[in-house]
Formats: C-alpha cells, sequence, structure tokens
C-alpha cells in the first residue's frame, strides 16, 4: 500500500498546487531532519529558495494535540516528512486540509484501532499532508473495490447502492449547477433511503454526497460541497477527499441543518464514515450532535440514533435536510454518545465561520444602533462635540471622560474579570499600543479569566464561557476598538472553547484552553516574529540603508538582530505626530549603538533618496493585498514606491485578514482629537487650544490607514515571504489551520 | 550713500538671520530697497542705463548670496533690471526716433555730435538685446508703433536745443520711470494675493472638499474670496509638522465660517481619496514649472497624482524664478534646527554614544522645502492667470530678460 501510494503522489499529474510551495520532490527525497524544530529556516532547503524567490515553508507548527489524538505509531510517508508529516499542511491539492485525514494514519488502521477518537483526530486539522488528494483518492478506491468485494459486508444491498450512486455522481461534472446538484442530492437521498430501509443503515456518505457531487472540498458560493466520495470510483480528484460538507449550502444560514460527513479509505474499505454533526440553525455554530456514527463489521456506515425514529425517516430526513431545520432539542440526545467524536465547529463552512467573526464594526451613523448599544456599554460614552461628517460611521467620543468614568466603576464592573479589566483600562490610557502587544496581553487576561472560571450550576462551560469571552470582548471594544489580529486571536479562543469536547471535566477543560492560549501567544506571535526576522535579514546587505516607520515591534526585532550579525547598515526612522512612536524606537536602537536618521514624515522625500530599503510593520493585510497599518505608513510606502525603494512589510500571518478594503476611511480608528491639537513638547504651539468652542473646526486623529498593495514589493510572513497578491492564499490555506490548532 | 548701503547691509543681515520670512515680505522689501537705492544712486551723465544696471547687479548680488535659498530676492532684482533694460529700452526708443530726425534735419550742429553716437551705440545695444530677447506680444506690439511712428515724427521736425533739452529730460526721465516702475511692481507683489483670490470662484464650486498643507497667505485669500461668493465647501489642513502653521491656518479658516478640518500629515493619503482638489502655497515656482514648497507637498503631491485629485499651485508672479533646478531637493534647500523634532534635553544621553566613535550616531534631518517635479502639478495659479507647468518657462520671458539670468557683477570694463 504504501508504495503504491507515493509513486503516484509523485507522478499524478492532477496535484493541484497552489500558492508558493517547495517542489514535491524535495519533501520526499531531502534528508530526514527530524530534530529541526519547526519554526527555524533551516527547514527550507536551499534549493527551495533558489527556485522561487518567494515561497512559503511548510509550517512550522508543532502541533502539540498530536500525541493525544495519535497515540499509535505513524507510518512513515517520507523520511523527511515522516516526524511532521502529521503536523503539516503543505497546500498542495487540499483546499480544506483539515478535512483531509492522513494517508498514513488511513492506511495502518485497522479496525480496532479505531476508536472514538477518529472523530477528533480526524478534526484537529492537522492532518493535512502533502500528499495530493488525487493519489490518495486513487488508492482509496482501490481499496473500495476490495472492500466491496470481501464478503460480510453487512448491508450489502445498500452498499452497493451507495457505490453505484458514487461512481455516478463522482462522474459528474466538477462544477455543477446548483439546482442540478441539489435535484440530484434529493434523488440520491431518496434511493439512500430506500437502502435504508432494507438495511435499517442507512449510509450517510450517499445522501451527503449530494450537495456538489464530486467536487471536492471546492468552494462555492460560500458553500462547502462534501466531495464524499471515499469510493470515488476511478474519478481520483473528487476521491478520498473525505470533506464535509456542509449540505445546507445556501439554505445554511437560513435552516441551519447541516450534516457532515468525513470518509476515509482504509485497508478495511470504507473504514470511515465519520459521524455526522448538524449545526443547527443557531447562529452561534455550536454544534449539536444529531447522528453518531458507529462502526459496522467492514463498511464503516452510519447508524443514526434517532430516538423515537427509524432510521428510514431519518434518510428522508436527512435528504430534506437541505430544506428544513431539525428541531433543535433533538440534536443534544446523542450529544454524549457523539461527545468525543464531535468536530465541534471545525466543520463549518466560511460562511458559518463567519458568524463567529466578531461583528464587523458598528456602523455608527446608524442612531438606533447606536443607542442600544449605548444602554449596554459599562463605559459612559460621551460623544465628541466636532465630529468629522466624513467619519460618522465610527465611534468619535471624549477621551479625558472615559478615563476618570471607567476607574469609578472598578467595583461596578462585576461581570468583568479584573484581569481584563485591568487590559482595557492600559488600552483605554494607550499604555499597551501595538499589534502584538495588544494582542498577548488580550489573550493573557483572557487566560487569566478561564483560570478562575467555574461553570454555574446548570449551565454547560461551552455556552457560559463563550458568553463570557463576548462580555469581555465587548468591554474590550468599549475600551478601544479590536484591531484584526484580535479578532483573529478572539475567534481563535471561541473555537477551542467550542470543540471542547463535551465529556471532558471543567479543569481539564480549562487546562486545555490555557494550553492552547500559550500556544497561540507562542507558535503565532513569538515565534512567527522570530521566523519573520530571520527572513528578513536575509534582505539586509552591508552598506544598507533602511527606513522604517513609527515603530514596529517586528522590524525592532530584524533591526536589532541585523546588528546583531553584525551587519552594517543604518536606520533611518521616520516619525510622524501624535504619537511620536519613532522617538522610542530612536532611543532603543541609538542604545545598541546603531547609527540612524531621525526625521518627520513631511521630510520622507528628502531622505528617500538614500535609502535601499524600506522595512514597514502592519496592523494586518487584508485579502486583497492592502496593507492596513499605522497612519503615514501608506505615505512612507508610495513616496518609496516613487523612488523605486522595495518596501517590504513584516506582518505575522495571525494579522492576514479575508476582508478586503479600498480605502482609509470605511474601516478606521479614531483617536483622541484632543492628541492632534496640542502638539508635546512644543507649548509655542497652541492655536487650536479652544478648538471645541468653534463648530466648524474639527481635529482629526485618524489612527490607520490602507496601504494599496502596488507599494508593497514583498510581505514577509511567518510562511515566509510573498508578494502582495498571495495574501489571500495565505488566507485561504492557513486560515482554517490557526482556528484549528 | 552711505545710509543706502548700510541700508543694504542691515538687510543682508536680516535674510542671514532669517529674521526675514516668507517670499512675499521678502520680494516686497527687496524691491523696497533697491528703490531707495536707485533713487539715491547718483548716475553718471552718459550711459546712464548701463550704470544703473551694473549698480543694482552689485546690490543684488550681495543681497542673493545673503540668502540663496530665497529665490524671490532673485526675482526682485532681475525683475528690476529688466524694469531697468524695458525703461531704457523705450527711452532709447524715443530718443532714437528724435535722433534720426535730427541727424536728418541738421548734421552741422556740433553740440550734438557728442551724444549722437552713444545713444545711437545704447540704441542698437538695445536692439540687439530686444532681437535676443525672446519675442513677446508685447515687445512686437511696441516696436510696430516706432516704426511706423518714425516717419511721423521726422515730419514733425524740431530744431537742436529742443533736441538737446529732450536728451536731457531723457536721462532724468530714467531714473524717474524705474522708480516709477519698481514701485508699480511693489504695488504688483502687495497685491499679488488679491488678484489670485480674483480667480476663486472660478475653481471652487459648491461642496467641494479641498485639502491643503500648512500655512499659506495666498492659500487663505483664496479660499475666504471663495467663501465670500457663498460657495459652501469643506477644507482639511494637514498641520504641516514640524512648524504646525497649519493650526493657526485652520483656526482662521474656522473663524470665518469655513469648515475645516485638521489631519496629521500622515494621514494625508487616507484623505486624499475623497478631497476634490489640493490647493496650495509655494515658495518658489522654477521655469521648468517645478515648484519649491514647504516640506511635505511632494508627498501630497503624489497622493494626489496617485487619485487623480487636481494638485493646484498658487503662487505670484514674483514667485517665478527664471532659473532651471538642478537637484534642488538638495541644493535649494534649507535644513532646519533638530530642535524641532527633537528636544535637545531628550536624548542628551543618547547622544553621548556618539563621543566615542568620534561621530554621533543620531542624525536628525529637518528639511524647509520639498520640490515638487512639474509632471505632478495639474495648474498654477498667478496673478496674470491660469498656467500650465510647461508654459512658466514662457511666462518667466515676459518678466525677466535673458541677459541678467546670473546677476553677477560685470568686470570693471
Amino acid at each position: 500500500m504504501e508504495s503504491r501510494r507515493v509513486p503516484r503522489t509523485v507522478s499524478d499529474p492532477k496535484v493541484r498546487q497552489v500558492g508558493f510551495f517547495a517542489p514535491p520532490d524535495r519533501s520526499l527525497s531531502g534528508p530526514p531532519d527530524p530534530a529541526s524544530s519547526p519554526p527555524l529556516l533551516s527547514n527550507i532547503s536551499p534549493s527551495g529558495n533558489s527556485l522561487s524567490p518567494v515561497m512559503i515553508p511548510p509550517p512550522r507548527h508543532l502541533s502539540t494535540d498530536l500525541p493525544r489524538h495519535l497515540p499509535h505509531p505513524q507510518p512513515l510517508l517520507s523520511p523527511l516528512r515522516a516526524p511532521r508529516a502529521n503536523e503539516t499542511s503543505v497546500p498542495v491539492g487540499s483546499y480544506n486540509p483539515s478535512e483531509f485525514s492522513t494517508p498514513s494514519g488511513i492506511a495502518d488502521f485497522s479496525e480496532d484501532q479505531l476508536s472514538p477518537r477518529w472523530g477528533r483526530k480526524s478534526s484537529s486539522g492537522k492532518f493535512a499532508t502533502s500528499l495530493p488528494s488525487g493519489g490518495f483518492g486513487m488508492a482509496a478506491a482501490n481499496k473500495i473495490s476490495d472492500a466491496n468485494s470481501k464478503p460480510g459486508v453487512a448491508d450489502g444491498g445498500a452498499d452497493a447502492e451507495v457505490q453505484k450512486e458514487k461512481g455516478a455522481a463522482a462522474g459528474k461534472p466538477l462544477k455543477e449547477k446548483t439546482t442540478k446538484a441539489e435535484r440530484r442530492a434529493m434523488q440520491e437521498a431518496q434511493r439512500a433511503a430506500k437502502a435504508a430501509t432494507k438495511g435499517k443503515y442507512l449510509v450517510l456518505s450517499s445522501s451527503w454526497n449530494l450537495s456538489r457531487g464530486g467536487c471536492f472540498g471546492e468552494e462555492e458560493t460560500g458553500r462547502k460541497t462534501m466531495g464524499g466520495c471515499m469510493n470515488g470510483s476511478g474519478e481520483d480528484r473528487c476521491s478520498g477527499k473525505g470533506r464535509c460538507g456542509n449540505c445546507g449550502g445556501k439554505t445554511a444560514g437560513t435552516y441551519g441543518t447541516m450534516c457532515t460527513v468525513a470518509i476515509g479509505g482504509g485497508d478495511g474499505g470504507l473504514d470511515r464514515v465519520k459521524g455526522v454533526k448538524i449545526a443547527g440553525g443557531v447562529p452561534t455554530g455550536v454544534g449539536k450532535f444529531l447522528l453518531s456514527c458507529n462502526k459496522n463489521s467492514l463498511c464503516w456506515v452510519t447508524e443514526l440514533h434517532l430516538p423515537g425514529e427509524g432510521s428510514k425517516t431519518v434518510g428522508v430526513n436527512s435528504a430534506n435536510a437541505m430544506k428544513s431545520a431539525k428541531p433543535a432539542p433533538q440534536k443534544k440526545d446523542n450529544s454524549s454518545v457523539a461527545a468525543s467524536e464531535r468536530k465541534g465547529g471545525d466543520r463549518q463552512t466560511d460562511k458559518d465561520r463567519k458568524k463567529d467573526v466578531p461583528h464587523p464594526r458598528m456602523q455608527f451613523d446608524d442612531e438606533n444602533r447606536v443607542e442600544k448599544a449605548k444602554k449596554r456599554s459599562v463605559v459612559k460614552q460621551a460623544e465628541a462635540r466636532n465630529r468629522v461628517e466624513l467619519f460618522r460611521h465610527l465611534p468619535q467620543y471624549e477621551h479625558g471622560a472615559r478615563l476618570t468614568d471607567l476607574e469609578s466603576k472598578f467595583f461596578q464592573l462585576g461581570p468583568v474579570h479584573p484581569a481584563v479589566y485591568k487590559v482595557g483600562f492600559r488600552y483605554l490610557t494607550g499604555d499597551i499600543s501595538g499589534g502584538n502587544a495588544r494582542c498577548i496581553a488580550m489573550l493573557q487576561a483572557f487566560q487569566e479569566s478561564i483560570k478562575d472560571y467555574s461553570t454555574p450550576p446548570e449551565k454547560t462551560l461551552i455556552r457560559d464561557l463563550t458568553s463570557k469571552i463576548n462580555c469581555y470582548v465587548s468591554f474590550l471594544i468599549e475600551c478601544r476598538p479590536l484591531s484584526i489580529s484580535m479578532g483573529n486571536a478572539i475567534r481563535f479562543l471561541k473555537r477551542r472553547i467550542t470543540s471542547l469536547p463535551l465529556n471532558l471535566s471543567e479543569s481539564e477543560a480549562i487546562t486545555s484552553l490555557v494550553s492552547d492560549i500559550d500556544r497561540f501567544i507562542n507558535e503565532k506571535i513569538i515565534l512567527a516574529d522570530n521566523v519573520i526576522v530571520k527572513h528578513a535579514v536575509t534582505k539586509i546587505r552591508d552598506g544598507d540603508v533602511l527606513l522604517t516607520y513609527a515603530s514596529s515591534s517586528a522590524v525592532e526585532m530584524l533591526l536589532l538582530h541585523a546588528h546583531e550579525l553584525g551587519k552594517r547598515f543604518r536606520v533611518v526612522i521616520v516619525d510622524s505626530r501624535p504619537k511620536l512612536e519613532g522617538k522610542m524606537l530612536l532611543r532603543r536602537l541609538v542604545g545598541k549603538g546603531i547609527n540612524c536618521t531621525y526625521t518627520h514624515i513631511n521630510a520622507v522625500s528628502y531622505v528617500m533618496h538614500e535609502v535601499t530599503r524600506v522595512f514597514l510593520g502592519a496592523s494586518s493585510v487584508l485579502a486583497n493585498g492592502t496593507v492596513y497599518s499605522r497612519v503615514g505608513t501608506a505615505c512612507v510606502a508610495m513616496v518609496a514606491h516613487q523612488f523605486r525603494v522595495p518596501v517590504l512589510i513584516c506582518c505575522e500571518a495571525y494579522k492576514f485578514h479575508e476582508r478586503v478594503q479600498l480605502d482609509s476611511i470605511c474601516c478606521n480608528e479614531l483617536g483622541d482629537a484632543e492628541m492632534v491639537s496640542r502638539v508635546t513638547g512644543r507649548e509655542d504651539i497652541n492655536s487650536l487650544d479652544g478648538w471645541t468652542s468653534s463648530e466648524n473646526l474639527q481635529p482629526l486623529n485618524l489612527l490607520y490607514d490602507a496601504t494599496p498593495s502596488d507599494y508593497v514589493s514583498m510581505i514577509i510572513t511567518d510562511y515566509g515571504m510573498i508578494p502582495p497578491t498571495s495574501v489571500p492564499v495565505i488566507v485561504r490555506e492557513y486560515g482554517r489551520e490557526y482556528l484549528l490548532i | 550713500m552711505p545710509d543706502v548701503h548700510s541700508l543694504v547691509n542691515e538687510f543682508v543681515i536680516k535674510l542671514q538671520k532669517r529674521q526675514i520670512e516668507g517670499s512675499k515680505t521678502t520680494a516686497k522689501l527687496t524691491a523696497e530697497l533697491l528703490r531707495s537705492f536707485i533713487s539715491q544712486l547718483r548716475l553718471p551723465h552718459s550711459n546712464q542705463a548701463g550704470a544703473l544696471i551694473d549698480a543694482v547687479k552689485e546690490v543684488g548680488e550681495k543681497l542673493i548670496t545673503a540668502k540663496p535659498v530665497e529665490l524671490a530676492v532673485g526675482n526682485v532684482v532681475r525683475r528690476v533690471l529688466h524694469i531697468i533694460r524695458e525703461e531704457d529700452l523705450s527711452i532709447t526708443n524715443a530718443a532714437v526716433g528724435g535722433l534720426n530726425l535730427a541727424s536728418e534735419s541738421d548734421d552741422d550742429d556740433g553740440n550734438d555730435e557728442y551724444d549722437h553716437p552713444v545713444l545711437s551705440a545704447s540704441a542698437v545695444a538695445a536692439a540687439a538685446r530686444s532681437a535676443l530677447r525672446p519675442p513677446s506680444l508685447q515687445t512686437l506690439l511696441d516696436d510696430m508703433p516706432h516704426s511706423a511712428a518714425n516717419p511721423h515724427t521726422s515730419s514733425s521736425g524740431g530744431d537742436s536745443e529742443g533736441k538737446s533739452k529732450s536728451a536731457d529730460s531723457l536721462r532724468r526721465k530714467l531714473k524717474h520711470d524705474v522708480i516709477e516702475a519698481v514701485n508699480e511692481l511693489i504695488q504688483e507683489i502687495s497685491t499679488c494675493h488679491e488678484q489670485i483670490a480674483e480667480q476663486a470662484v472660478e475653481h471652487i464650486h459648491h461642496n467641494e472638499v479641498i485639502l491643503t498643507l500648512g500655512s499659506s497667505q495666498t492659500v487663505k485669500e483664496f479660499l475666504l474670496a471663495a467663501k465670500e461668493k457663498n460657495r459652501s465647501f469643506r477644507v482639511f489642513v494637514a498641520e504641516g509638522a514640524p512648524r504646525y502653521q497649519g493650526h493657526a491656518f485652520a483656526k482662521e479658516l474656522a473663524s470665518s465660517g469655513l469648515q475645516t478640518t485638521v489631519i496629521t500629515d500622515s494621514a494625508v493619503f487616507a484623505m486624499i481619496s475623497h478631497v476634490n482638489m489640493v490647493i496650495v502655497g509655494a515658495h518658489a515656482v522654477m521655469a521648468n514649472g517645478g515648484v519649491i514648497a514647504p516640506v511635505g507637498l511632494n508627498m501630497v503631491a503624489l497622493a494626489a497624482k496617485r487619485h487623480a485629485v487636481p494638485f493646484v499651485v498658487l503662487a505670484g508672479v514674483h514667485k517665478l524664478c527664471p532659473l532651471y533646478p538642478h537637484n534642488p531637493e538638495v541644493l535649494l534647500n534649507e535644513l532646519k534646527s533638530p530642535s524641532e523634532l527633537l528636544d535637545f534635553g531628550e536624548f542628551s544621553d543618547c547622544l553621548d554614544f556618539g563621543s566615542g566613535s568620534g561621530s554621533p550616531l543620531i542624525h536628525v534631518v529637518n528639511p524647509a522645502f520639498d520640490y515638487v517635479p512639474p509632471d505632478l502639478v495639474s495648474l498654477f495659479i498667478t496673478d496674470t492667470g491660469g498656467h500650465n507647468p510647461s508654459y512658466i518657462y514662457r511666462l518667466i520671458a515676459d518678466f525677466y530678460s535673458p541677459d541678467d539670468l546670473v546677476v553677477r557683477r560685470k568686470s570693471a570694463s
């Protein structure tokens, strides 16, 4: 099996290669390097570098989940891959690595090893491999034929039926019109129902193949298809993906019933039909289990346990699931059975995932909502008197008043954990600023609060903790609007909470969450910064004049590291009011003995003549390549572009976001207007002192701006150095990964 | 005479000490100084124009070297030189007309013979100069009547005494005319704001959003003129670090009823997409249409270009400089005190690091001006109307004579 699969992997012409990645033969033939710690650059072979100036090294995130979920020794796929086969998700051919279980695992799992942990394992999202799906699919198909020929297939009729349908489904053109697919799905579901009547089993895979025939993991109109087709009968591209589907498709939001089926191929034929998750119509996306799966002798079929209802009705029901929501109460019944196998939200589609995203931003020009928000809010917020018309959709508050108000409310803020309160307070005072610092502070505060958490009686940890986190988040938003990186971190945390196994005890759950948060901070922020520095330092040569704007932690680390390496370079620090963060950077760099030139942003075109590289930090990188960063970054990038100086953005991948933005007006943050009118250290500049009394005069303190992608030469992330056009690839390929750590 | 020289010296010192700021003030003061200089200058009996030009050049050179960055000084000096030449030319033309007649009617008059060659020589020189000068409609029109008028004047006739009298009066007339013309120049400089502001209504429409950076008197009057015509528009003022003149500017605009928003300079790119027009003042306009402008405007101009926002420069004619820039970012710039950016006290401890190795670790760059290349400028509005950057070289030919481009005193000859 092993020997057969590997060559297929390499030779399969249909390998779908997305983004920049190492050549496959490297991964297969490279020297075994089990000792290399994931985040090190040493993982990138020089040959890979020479092939492509920008490449994404294989992700280097060690999954600590692994030992827990995979106690079995893993068969080695290849010498190099072996130690990391399960923790890597090289974007080969897989649009949803998380749904795709490792071939190695599949190949060697005998049935008795298929413990209920399977579900957990496949849901862990670490199981993408570099193995192209096609090869695996073929293997799976072969296995399936084996399986079919074996005697003793339980409910052979049903199985055969399934096979037939699979073939038909898989043979369909990859992209089919929705209506056609749905019609087809209905037919299939009916047939499945018939089969189920015969054998009392419902082979879910058949009915769930419906939403998009054969098209694996392809995403269309926000609908994840289940290219189930574990037995993909020749159409190798759609086979073996084990994709879970959200068969609700468009209707998911409305009807909210969806089942997921994950299918893997294995020695035993259809060795796994993974159970089934109904993400209810509940917008929170907290999945409830309707169905659980059972192992049935050879072929893994799913038996439906529905109290009071025969499986055949369920078969029909599931077919109708596209149209009608299942009653929620039912879902809970089997939850305990399915607990260990639950997929949590892991298998949710993008559409569902979006529900988890903190609500974009409140539009403050909507009066009703502003009123509502005011009633809810903890901090009393006085609206700024002279609001800028153009920015009515953004919160414009008087800053001074909020601080004292919050101080006085310390003892009234019952629901807010003191650690969170402290962080919020420091946000408000501007004590913590900078994307990474704010994100780490927030996560640590959440960690504290989780440590102190105990589930109130008659409540479930998942729901209660989520609502608690929501409460904290809204408190923090009142202190200062969330940055995109914080939004991503919160999304991660909530996802972790919702995917907690139900049978975990409270203390276990808490330790798991605490370690999850630690891991996020370590891997996504601290290690990521180290990797970025290691990448970026290769771009600094002796004699360079590097320009940086304001103060970015990643760039600072980079400059210090380059200095430690003994590179001779000069730094130009461009600064701007009102924060003048560059001064602090200047002080730190000069303290280390780096030669610095300091200037203000207006003089940037004066100093740009001598500059050879521009290194900038970013608050976020959006899917259209726009760099959302400290206001002024766009100006610097623009001038650098004009002077033909390369602009390199250092940004951790957790700050990437799938949103797009064209201008800096629609989505931004307004700082304290008073900061603009008062020039620190220049008491002679006082003409704006009484600005509040003049209704025609509004100082505007914009905090961010959006740099168009054409000004950016390169974005340096922990996944490598990429052009801005590749941002959506990173978001797409790796976006799910950290949600699923 | 000594008082004039002391006046000049005082002015030079003021320029060097940067006590005179702003191109308009400088231009006006320079013109006034030159006026008083000319009025006190005792002209020789012969070759008055040449002597006057030499004297003015001498003073002009002094003034220009006092503050080479302030191009307005050189502009005014050149303008005055041009005025002298023009006046001289017109007088000579008149004289040539008279002399032609004189030489024809009575060539036996010995008294006048002495003067004739000189005058005719200067007339020839003037003619040569006018030939050198690129043809302008003005000169074409000026020349036409003379040639047409010559026969007319010759027919009128006159005696030698009258001629010598007229030559004498012409001599006195030159200085007088020059002073008159310089007065006009001063007048022009002081009213250039109004002249420019008159055109505001043609350029600002209702509900317009205008961005400007720093402070400029010209821009202020331009905007207020449009406001007086009941155009309602809003203005974004970038504060213009490190001098922050935008603050006072915004306050003035707001107090006269304009909706004004102060933004930091870094927010220019963010805001420019919502701006209809960028209106700024200039420090000087070079002959190629490039602009020496307050620092930061190159960035604004680039952002405006990116978003196809018109970048309009308001400049009085006295800011037109007949020179072509070479490396203007460096050569026509001025570095201000670092204390505007960093407190000396604040970084005194860090500065010690440099003392060991011999070179300081911190450099602070605080330039005063930016160069905006002509392709970033959409329009110049001067007191003579709106012009394309590509037209500036031609406009300059109307105000300056090519002989004066290099203001350097001729050697003893």
